[in-house]
């Protein structure tokens, strides 16, 4: 096996080596695509993560609720999201919801993409923040009841101060998941990282060194969420609770 | 040709001693071969429960018969292994694979890594439309969506063609090749580029074909040929000679007329794709010249 690292300075038409690596005008080396296709797969795994936290954790919250109506909302968007395969639900939402209101069409699947995989995470998060909510004792509910509270006045200043931070390590995971679940995209057509090195190792005959690289970017990309995650978490921990003092 | 020549008369010089693969012991020695096949391309698919089938595939069969014959053994066992585009290579190079009859285009790239036998099927991209498009030619794709399978050499050729050309259009990327014919037949994009056994394919097992043509120059020609282990000449010569032998005696006409012309497994549909002047030359001219050697024409 030999390794031929400047597969990735050559132009993507003409297959010539570009000194530099990097070509001007319409020309794009190898370099720049694989750069641009990560950027693809983070504003994809970013936006998706948004979407997925700010409803996961919105329908976490309704499921513990004392309103039966809004408790059984949550718990038929989270089993519905949960239960069907992603590939699934990006197909349903590009080729089958779009046959059936014709308008969603003209949508781009970059912003179909974002959405699907944001609900599909987002049923993965609210299970993580019920169970959040779920592991306080019951009393201090009570407590903020007691106290005059109204029920969100208890959620924002006695429940989920507690139970967000209980969630952290769980939800950094999910947030790894994201950017490695974002790989589907390629399915409708997003440029981004699987798609590159599906393409480029068929351009070039040199998988090895590109699934290599790929590899590489998806690796620091999980990775790098990994960190942010635990200066979160230390920065957000209180002395004398839950996961304090390690 | 001539610098083939040259490779072989050194390689005959040199007593062919240093240690090259030896595919023809190998197989002699072990009783079996191990065949590469694919799972769903035009020349080489399967019909589930580990049978292969497809022109390459019943091509590369006989080619084996011929092996068998002449290495004098009794017995000799074929082995399938399904290959994807993504391994096809590394598993020549390794030697888990003896010989590749499936769709890989014969290109200087890869040249580097295997050898090809004989061509034996020129493949030339096309665009597909709606029949009712008004789409003739590629010029008339500006600002149209053009669809094309991620992971294939088309997705190149279309990019050369856009900037040759000027002309701007909308890429989507199928994930395979059903997908891509989705996206046209769905009206998601304007016409679908792809090699023309494909399209044929798609298009005659589509609920109306007839809704569906084949339009414009030929965007590209890629050889398409059988890979084997790099610089084993012998083996390389008993594969090309097996094939040469059988276009002679017609049988590989034969062979494309039923998996081309005729109603092929497993939905009993006719592909229709008549036998190219281009295939035709190929097997007049045995050659293994690699894709870039077409394009200079």
């Amino acid at each position: 096996m030999s390794w031929d690292w400047q597969v990735f300075c050559k132009d993507t038409v003409s297959g010539e080596v570009v000194a530099g690596c990097m070509a001007g005008g319409r020309d794009v080396t190898y370099l720049q695509w694989m750069i641009s296709a990560w950027g693809w797969t983070l504003s994809v795994a970013l936006l998706a993560l948004l979407v997925a936290l700010v409803l996961g954790s919105l329908v976490g919250i309704l499921r513990t609720v004392p309103n039966k109506a809004l408790a059984f909302f949550g718990e038929a968007w989270t089993e519905l999201f949960r239960n069907i395969p992603l590939l699934v639900q990006i197909f349903l939402w590009y080729h089958v919801i779009p046959g059936i209101f014709l308008s969603l069409r003209s949508v781009p699947s970059f912003v179909l993409v974002v959405f699907a995989l944001g609900f599909f995470t987002s049923a993965r998060v609210s299970e993580q923040v019920k169970a959040g909510i779920l592991a306080l004792p019951r009393g201090q509910r009570y407590a903020g009841l007691a106290m005059g509270l109204t029920l969100p006045q208890t959620y924002r200043y006695v429940l989920l101060p507690m139970a967000f931070r209980i969630v952290i390590p769980p939800l950094t995971s999910e947030s790894m998941n994201i950017i490695k679940n974002s790989a589907v995209a390629f399915a409708v057509s997003v440029a981004e990282l699987t798609m590159f090195a599906m393409q480029a190792q068929e351009e070039t005959s040199r998988g090895v060194e590109v699934y290599l690289a790929v590899t590489a970017l998806y690796f620091i990309s999980a990775f790098a969420i990994n960190r942010v995650a635990l200066v979160i978490e230390k920065k957000v921990q209180i002395p004398g609770t839950f996961g304090a003092g390690r | 040709m001539k610098k083939s020549m040259l490779a072989l008369a050194l390689l005959l010089a040199a007593g062919v001693s240093h240690a090259e693969t030896d595919t023809l012991k190998k197989i002699k020695s072990s009783g079996a071969i191990t065949l590469g096949v694919r799972e769903s391309s035009g020349l080489s698919y399967t019909l589930g429960n580990g049978k292969y089938v497809g022109f390459h595939t019943e091509m590369a069969e006989r080619v084996i018969a011929d092996l068998q014959k002449q290495l004098g053994l009794p017995k000799l066992e074929v082995k399938y292994q399904p290959v994807t585009s993504q391994n096809r290579i590394p598993l020549v190079q390794n030697g888990t694979v003896d010989l590749e009859c499936g769709s890989t285009t014969n290109n200087a790239a890869r040249q580097k890594d295997v050898s090809f036998a004989m061509t034996t099927y020129v493949e030339e991209v096309r665009i597909a439309v709606k029949a009712n498009s008004g789409i003739g030619s590629i010029k008339d794709l500006g600002g149209k969506t053009v669809a094309t399978t991620t992971g294939t050499t088309s997705v190149q050729t279309l990019r050369k063609h856009e900037r040759a050309t000027g002309l701007d259009f909308k890429e989507v990327f199928g994930k395979d090749h059903a997908d891509s014919f989705l996206l046209l037949e769905s009206g998601r994009a304007d016409a679908f580029v792809m090699d023309g056994s494909i399209l044929a394919k798609n298009i005659s097992t589509s609920k109306n074909p007839a809704d569906f043509k084949v339009v414009g120059e030929v965007l590209s020609v890629e050889p398409i040929a059988c890979m084997l282990p790099k610089d084993d000449a012998a083996f390389k010569k008993a594969v090309d000679t097996s094939i040469q032998g059988m276009v002679k005696s017609g049988e590989l006409a034969k062979l494309y007329d039923k998996w081309f012309m005729q109603p092929i497994p497993p939905s009993n549909t006719k592909i229709g794709l008549p036998l190219s002047d281009a295939t035709k030359a190929a097997w007049a001219n045995p050659n293994d010249k690699p894709m870039e050697d077409y394009a200079k024409k």
